[in-house]
């Protein structure tokens, strides 16, 4: 293995990890569920995508590269999807957004169940 | 410091900040107000396990360990799917038991 490649590789460990720390940092400190899907969607994902990236970049494989990817890849697309409905059902669900929101959009719209 | 001995100081450190953050994604899945909350919790903790497979397959040297990851967040998805259609459902039933709870009253 390249001796650069050892360096970021750790780096973007490092950073992965301190990404999740703060996706569950923020789910376990913002007020409601609303915000707290803030943190898990987001920085959840980053925190993970960066790790597999580093793996990809450390191990330096074709094979192991595709696989990282691969989970990068359906990781990117699944999360904002999961974090979609879980909103929505809570929305639905009335669960009450915290005292602080002022606004909210969806006030005078109609939504269907489905 | 040699390149090899800086990845595996960084690997080590990963390993123990995800760990925490673990730790601090169960206090909310066993706190959490609300079912929505832990299904929250519940969508962080497969993202962090993705993590966590994949610091170990570098700290263990298993490549193949990433395939885990790989079908590890295609069941997170579908269950976290799962848990959003549940949420759903079981407030309709509240919604419609507190509606018919009195019908059923009467004709005891």
């Amino acid at each position: 293995m390249p001796m650069l490649i050892a360096y970021i590789s750790g780096v973007l460990l490092v950073a992965g990890a301190l990404f999740s720390l703060t996706a569950t940092i923020g789910v376990l400190r913002f007020p409601d569920v609303y915000t707290r899907l803030h943190a898990a969607a987001k920085a959840g994902p980053v925190g993970a995508g960066f790790v597999l990236v580093a793996v990809a970049l450390a191990i330096f494989s074709p094979p192991v590269a595709l696989r990282a990817l691969v989970g990068l890849v359906f990781l990117v697309l699944t999360a904002p999807v999961a974090a979609h409905l879980v909103a929505r059902a809570a929305y639905l669900a009335e669960v009450p957004p915290d005292t602080l929101t002022k606004v909210n959009d969806l006030e005078n719209e109609k939504l269907t169940r489905g | 410091m040699t390149p090899l001995l800086f990845l595996t100081g960084c690997e080590d450190l990963a390993l123990g900040l995800v760990g925490v953050s673990v730790i601090l994604a169960l206090i909310r899945l066993l706190r959490g107000p609300g079912l929505a909350d832990r299904i929250v919790a519940l969508d962080l903790l497969t993202v962090l396990a993705i993590s966590l497979i994949g610091v170990l397959a570098l700290r263990a040297g298993q490549p193949l360990l990433l395939d885990i990851a790989v079908a590890l967040c295609l069941v997170g998805f579908v269950s976290t799917i799962a848990l959003a259609r549940l949420l759903l459902r079981r407030n309709i039933r509240d919604n419609s038991s507190r509606v018919t709870a009195p019908e059923a009253e009467t004709g005891k």
